[in-house]
């Protein structure tokens, strides 16, 4: 005779695990990781490495010994955080930099809040943040790409945004700026777009990283709202500014395909700790990162302002989801 | 493109195993158990007693006030005890128990398969034979069809939407009564509309029933004023709100019945029932049910006495199988656990499911990761994960402000969540506490 289970409906499950998700967000990183080898070599391996063995075993000792509770290193979320510190820092950062990072990320941003699921704050973003503010120098000399160029010698030089701010912050025309030191960075948009330019390391190729927004959205991984909406908010308000004063704005393409936007729209605004939890929210969030970016970018001391626009935007989630509700069914 | 509603919902795998089995007549039991509150409301009132002899179809409980139904004999014998006996979730409740003799019939029943379709009755006729024949919601709500039959003053009906959704996976029971009874059930969709006064009817299948829906648009073609539409597949279409969404792109307001966008939905057996009592005089006393399993030797769909044990049920379908754990009464998504294998069918089961250990078992459940799932999955547009949390903390000012009553418990929250947290069974918690405290304002 069977023991029969009694328990509430539903009876089934959709099969869907944590495990699941966290390891469609890698898979998804994977072709901006190939290009990122492609365009940086060794470098890149080593630091992304680096970066996510240092976060699983920060995470590892201190769920064990600080916090004494069951490690959770195996659902992933830490393998993330890992490779996206990594992708958010030039290639050739010294090793022991990226180790602080990732302490920093995991110890501070994830597990002092309590892990999983309850921090405030992007822990990559706030690893990346630190050692940008710590370590300003290192942070910010970007090597110029070089494809398959597997050597330790790399040139160095300014990102496009760089060059951006330079000319903002002198009053010369951008595109005179652009069209003198911009061949060098590689300001053709194809390029922009492949990822021929200066950057951090998963940042550089614009297509393989909506590669991954397509992927992600085919397995229901995140919805579209927050990507969209920052792009759409960028090219608007960037186009807008673009218009009014053309030798002073680059255009609004641009704008979408330098710097960190990208990997920042598709991967960081979308970690499901930190972003709204309905679509109305979703949008207003994407909004928020897309006037702050442009206007840190343009006005800020800083030339790229995506890190900061998704931290500040992720201190208001809190308050999005107490105001912000799904269409609900009238009274 | 198929239309569907717009908020929320699931894609659950549909595994209708039966949905090519004919409906076949289950052999008589030795004894049925007939419950006296098969339907919402007050339970019926037993005017049969110990020692008499009952033939089948035979008024045997009297429906106690409106919102109750009758209850008729299944089956032809005599009444072994009209004590409670334990229900499928372990609660006592009234029901008479009759030992079968023979199989004989109350006079005036036409048993014959012959499609009567000239509808004489006049509209007040239909609906007492509609009461008289203890008609209640066959998709599993129960709720007494006279009642839904009688629109409040005041109010308009406009369509008639008849339920052939059968969102629930595995269930097939209605799929084959639309297949196998197309000509009855579309009278009975003709008396409903006669009773309602309306001109206007829309059956609304999902499209994974391509050949009811095709034996239904065949038989309409010539029929003014009945629509049959393919609907694309999802969970929960087959609740009445979504339905409406669905089949007319009306949105009925939180908490109020159909009747408030003007209009009536019924489910499809429920219409055959409907087309017995009032062309037949058979009231109901019998329901096509869907016997299913990843493991069970023969699925398929029985046409069964209401009182028959599940057990009966199981036996016919090849015999429970070694690795059940869990014996549900309905579907996976809202059905109900059942305590005891000889439970007895009543006028709402539509089918019986058996699920094994694989599908059985409940991961542990995880940390919250606010992927907001739960949230796209809610078909009322509610917020699972924090209905959850005020719920577990005992915060029912907060569930009732985040209309925690407009839950209609249809699981999607639960089968959605990759973190495998138990949503609803704590939102069911908080729903039954918060109905208290509004209750007890009023």
């Amino acid at each position: 005779m069977n023991t029969l289970t009694i328990s509430p409906s539903p009876h089934i499950h959709s099969g869907d695990s944590i495990k699941k998700n966290m390891y469609g967000v890698l898979i998804a990183l994977i072709p901006a990781f190939i290009c990122s080898v492609i365009f940086f070599g060794v470098n890149a391996i080593t630091l992304t490495l680096t970066s996510v063995i240092s976060c699983v075993i920060f995470e590892y000792l201190i769920q064990k010994y600080l916090l004494k509770r069951q490690p959770t290193t195996v659902d992933g979320s830490a393998l993330i955080t890992g490779v996206l510190l990594a992708f958010n820092v030039p290639s050739n950062l010294p090793l022991w930099m990226i180790v602080v990072g990732a302490l920093v990320a995991i110890g501070v941003a994830k597990m002092s809040f309590g892990g999983l699921g309850c921090n405030i704050f992007n822990p990559a973003l706030v690893g990346r943040v630190f050692m940008l503010i710590t370590f300003p120098v290192q942070m910010t000399t970007w090597p110029l790409p070089e494809a398959f160029a597997f050597t330790a010698d790399v040139t160095t030089g300014a990102t496009p945004l760089a060059l951006l701010q330079e000319a903002f912050q002198t009053g010369r025309p951008v595109y005179e700026i652009l069209s003198v030191d911009g061949i060098k960075a590689g300001l053709d948009y194809r390029d922009m777009l492949l990822g021929d330019k200066g950057g951090s390391i998963g940042e550089i190729s614009a297509l393989a990283l909506l590669a991954g927004f397509g992927y992600m959205l085919l397995r229901k991984i995140i919805t579209w709202h927050i990507p969209v909406s920052i792009f759409a908010t960028v090219y608007v308000f960037a186009g807008i500014l673009h218009l009014c004063e053309p030798t002073l704005y680059i255009d609004p393409v641009f704008h979408l395909l330098s710097g960190g936007l990208v990997l920042g729209a598709i991967f960081m605004a979308t970690d499901y700790v930190t972003s709204p939890m309905c679509p109305k929210g979703m949008f207003l969030f994407g909004i928020g990162v897309g006037l702050l970016t442009v206007v840190i970018r343009l006005f800020g001391a800083y030339p790229e302002g995506m890190s900061f626009a998704i931290l500040i935007m992720n201190a208001f989630v809190p308050l999005l989801n107490r105001y912000f509700k799904p269409q609900r069914f009238k009274k | 493109m198929l239309g569907t509603f717009t908020i929320g919902g699931v894609h659950p795998p549909g595994n209708k195993l039966s949905s090519e089995e004919k409906i076949q007549a289950l052999p008589l039991p030795e004894r049925v158990v007939i419950p006296l509150g098969q339907h919402r409301g007050a339970p019926a009132t037993a005017i049969v007693a110990k020692g008499d002899v009952v033939k089948a179809g035979q008024l045997i409980a009297q429906a106690d006030g409106f919102v109750s139904a009758n209850v008729h004999s299944s089956v032809s014998g005599t009444v072994a005890s009209v004590d409670g006996y334990i229900d499928a979730s372990g609660f006592s409740c009234p029901a008479v128990t009759i030992n079968v003799e023979g199989d004989i019939w109350l006079d005036g029943i036409d048993r014959s398969k012959k499609n009567e379709c000239n509808i004489i009755q006049t509209k007040e006729n239909i609906l007492k034979l509609i009461t008289d024949a203890g008609i209640v919601g066959m998709g599993g709500a129960t709720f007494p069809t006279h009642v839904k039959l009688s629109p409040p003053a005041g109010s308009k009906v406009e369509v008639l939407i008849i339920n052939g959704v059968e969102c629930e996976p595995y269930l097939t029971s209605d799929h084959r009564v639309m297949l196998e009874r197309a000509e009855d059930v579309l009278v009975g969709v003709q008396i409903l509309m006669k009773v309602l006064g309306v001109n206007r009817a829309i059956i609304g299948v999902e499209s994974n029933k391509k050949d009811a829906i095709e034996r239904l648009q065949e038989l309409t073609g010539r029929m003014l004023g009945i629509e049959v539409i393919s609907m694309s597949v999802k969970y929960p279409q087959g609740s009445e709100k979504q339905l409406i969404k669905a089949a007319i792109n009306r949105s009925v307001p939180s908490r109020a019945l159909p009747i408030a966008v003007g209009v009536v939905v019924q489910n499809v057996s429920t219409a055959l029932a409907v087309y017995e009592a009032v062309m037949k005089h058979k009231p109901l006393i019998e329901r096509v049910v869907t016997v299913t399993g990843k493991s069970l030797k023969k699925p398929g769909n029985y046409l069964c006495r209401i009182g028959t044990p599940t057990s009966a049920l199981i036996d016919a379908a090849g015999g429970l199988p070694e690795d059940t754990v869990k014996i549900i009464g309905g579907g996976p998504m809202m059905g109900r656990a059942m305590l005891d294998v000889n439970a007895p069918i009543t006028k709402g089961s539509s089918g019986i499911l058996l699920i094994n250990t694989k599908e059985g078992t409940r991961k542990p459940s995880t940390t919250c990761i606010r992927c907001a799932k739960c949230v796209s999955a809610c078909p009322m547009g509610l917020e699972p994960y924090l209905l959850m949390v005020y719920s577990e903390k005992g915060m029912f000012e907060g569930t009732e402000r985040e209309r925690i009553m407009d839950c209609m418990e249809c699981g999607s929250c639960s089968f959605t969540c990759p973190a495998n947290r138990p949503l609803l069974d704590y939102i069911r918690l908080g729903k039954a506490r918060t109905g208290a405290i509004i209750k007890d304002r009023k």
